[in-house]
């Protein structure tokens, strides 16, 4: 299991390609990466805030709970903060296990947590002002399934 | 002595991201009692607290949460992450 909150962008590829190496023994690999969206196309910047120590905290206990409730081989959360342009690279998990529902399932509920659970705040830049994003009720609801 | 900590669009309108306090306030509601007592910008940051969460020693809690023994408490919108 691997959890890195970090403000430098990072190769989802290569990051994939690495835990699928020490994934040793498993049939099964899936990964969700989360991308810069400009919604209205006014936007010059995402600017995500979070609250350094409880965010770390808070991604291993989700994480933590994903390697109890599935049987997974391996997990991983990369999640950004700072700066980023549309079209970035914001976050992304893997989950690593010997048949694939085990990881899709995990992959889903790590992402459903994350959304609501992990505290980052975004706020958006753009040639109108600023804003924050809102939360949404779905993401909200969406923890209900687990 | 207890840290208090404002993320988000609550950090702009009470307009710091960190502050010491000396309170004798038994729960999270408490607190927010007396901060928004304290002045106009608390008092609008706090108007509406179903709006908030609330975390006590990095852990996300309820308002009616004991701050016995808390060393930080932190208040935010909900979050936005993924």
């Amino acid at each position: 299991m691997e959890i890195r909150v970090q403000q430098e962008p990072f190769a989802a590829g290569g990051e994939l390609d690495a835990f699928t190496a020490r994934a040793d023994g498993a049939g099964a690999v899936v990964s969700f990466s989360g991308i810069v969206r400009d919604d209205s196309g006014k936007m010059a910047e995402m600017v995500i805030e979070h609250y350094p120590g409880m965010t770390e905290r808070a991604l291993e206990t989700i994480a933590q709970e994903a390697m109890e409730r599935w049987s997974l081989a391996d997990a991983l959360v990369i999640h950004r903060f700072g700066t980023m342009q549309p079209g970035e690279q914001i976050m992304m998990v893997a989950t690593a296990s010997r048949h694939r529902k085990d990881a899709f399932e995990a992959a889903e509920f790590l992402m459903d947590y994350l959304k609501s659970r992990a505290p980052f705040w975004k706020k958006e830049h753009g040639s109108d002002g600023t804003s924050w994003v809102a939360a949404k009720q779905e993401d909200e609801d969406a923890l209900k399934r687990w | 002595m207890i840290d208090v900590l404002y993320f988000a669009w609550l950090r702009e309108r009470i307009g710091l991201p960190k502050e010491r306090i000396e309170t004798s306030a038994e729960t999270v509601a408490d607190l927010v009692a007396e901060l928004a007592a304290r002045e106009e910008r608390y008092a609008l940051a706090f108007s509406d607290i179903s709006a908030l969460r609330v975390a006590v020693d990095q852990e996300l809690t309820e308002f009616d949460a004991p701050l016995a023994g808390a060393r930080e408490v932190a208040f935010f919108p909900p979050m936005t992450g993924g």
